[in-house]
């Protein structure tokens, strides 16, 4: 069925997202999503390096500091990813993205502290906001939710803007 | 009808290969490429809202379809105006200047990308981090403005919830078809 293409048409990878979505509902009782996952590696991070205390937090206790799916799910994105780019030929380690670098040079201290200062922005915009261009983005809007419909445009509105800016 | 219950090591497992299966198709799709993700916001590229747009109306019709036969549950997150536009807007400049999603990011990391691995995980983990600090401040005050009490478009312009559904696809298919009318 084409593993070892390089991409696949973006209308057939929307339905198979899509179907990808009955399953997680139907077999998980789960939407597809990512950004918990990173907000339970950081509380996970704090226990180990300050203990008990961090669980006082009201923050963690809506969301435990353990391993759940949606963190799971996240590991295996960068399996999958992994897995179809390797069968593709497109695996490849680089620091700096070949559009960053015909833009900004071979600026890999740049890129590292954009890429933090991005990184904080949306760690901290996704909780705030309730979710990502996952959670909200695709399986909030599919459930015809009205904070995610306002969230995704918010996403791109902010998002277009910041691009622009910087490019 | 929930096949696997949470909290158990198989819903574990389903998680991870839920997740192998979406990196799989991300990867495919194109869109762990940071060229493709800030082509999309660059409004040169329309990759990404293309594959999220199929999603939504694959994906809309088949969950209001499970969920009408008692199949499925819905999980539509609460929120409010002040969670969701000041955070959607943070968001969007995380966005605008990583040039990954939480989801695509990871999928960059897979296929070898050390910008979202170094750069980027990172900065995601500590922003998330520093959000639970300071939550216990805004979830009774920013976070409760403009508060959604129905979450769902069919309820909110009651509606038959297949009637919303059939609306939405025809307004997303002609969307998808202007785009490439227009020649993105």
């Amino acid at each position: 069925m084409g593993f070892n293409l390089v991409r696949w048409s973006p209308y057939l990878v929307g339905i198979f997202i899509g179907i990808l979505s009955w399953l997680s509902f139907w077999i998980s009782d789960r939407p597809l999503g990512a950004s918990t996952a990173f907000a339970r590696t950081s509380g996970m991070l704090e226990k180990l390096l300050t203990g008990d205390r961090v669980l006082q937090n009201p923050y963690y206790q809506e969301y435990k500091p353990v391993i759940d799916w949606e963190w799971m799910l996240v590991v295996g994105v960068i399996i999958g990813s992994f897995i179809s780019a390797s069968l593709s030929g497109q695996f490849n380690v680089q620091f700096l993205p070949d559009f960053w670098v015909a833009n900004f040079g071979n600026t890999v201290v740049l890129r590292l502290v954009i890429s933090l200062i991005g990184g904080f922005f949306m760690g901290f915009g996704a909780r705030w906001a309730g979710g990502c261009t996952s959670g909200h983005g695709i399986s909030g809007t599919l459930q015809l939710s009205i904070s995610s419909w306002i969230a995704v445009v918010c996403f791109f509105i902010g998002g277009v803007i910041t691009a622009f800016l910087l490019y | 009808m929930i096949i696997i219950k949470t909290g158990s090591r198989l819903h574990l497992f389903a998680g991870l290969l839920t997740g192998i299966v979406f990196g799989f198709l991300l990867q495919k799709g194109g869109v762990a490429n940071y060229e493709v993700l800030i082509g999309q916001l660059l409004l040169t590229d329309f990759t990404v809202i293309k594959i999220i747009v199929t999603a939504i109306i694959t994906g809309m019709i088949g969950i209001y379809f499970m969920k009408a036969r008692g199949i499925v549950e819905l999980h539509p997150k609460p929120g409010s105006i002040g969670s969701v536009v000041i955070g959607g807007l943070l968001f969007g400049i995380g966005f605008g200047l990583l040039g990954y999603c939480p989801g695509t990011l990871a999928g960059a990391v897979g296929q070898g990308n050390l910008d979202a691995l170094f750069g980027g995980t990172t900065g995601i983990i500590v922003g998330a981090g520093v959000y639970a600090k300071i939550y216990p401040l805004l979830k009774d005050n920013i976070l409760k403005v403009g508060k959604f009490n129905k979450l769902t478009l069919p309820e909110i312009f009651n509606i038959k919830p297949w009637k919303m559904v059939a609306i939405s696809s025809i307004i997303l298919i002609l969307f998808l078809l202007v785009i490439e009318i227009v020649g993105y």
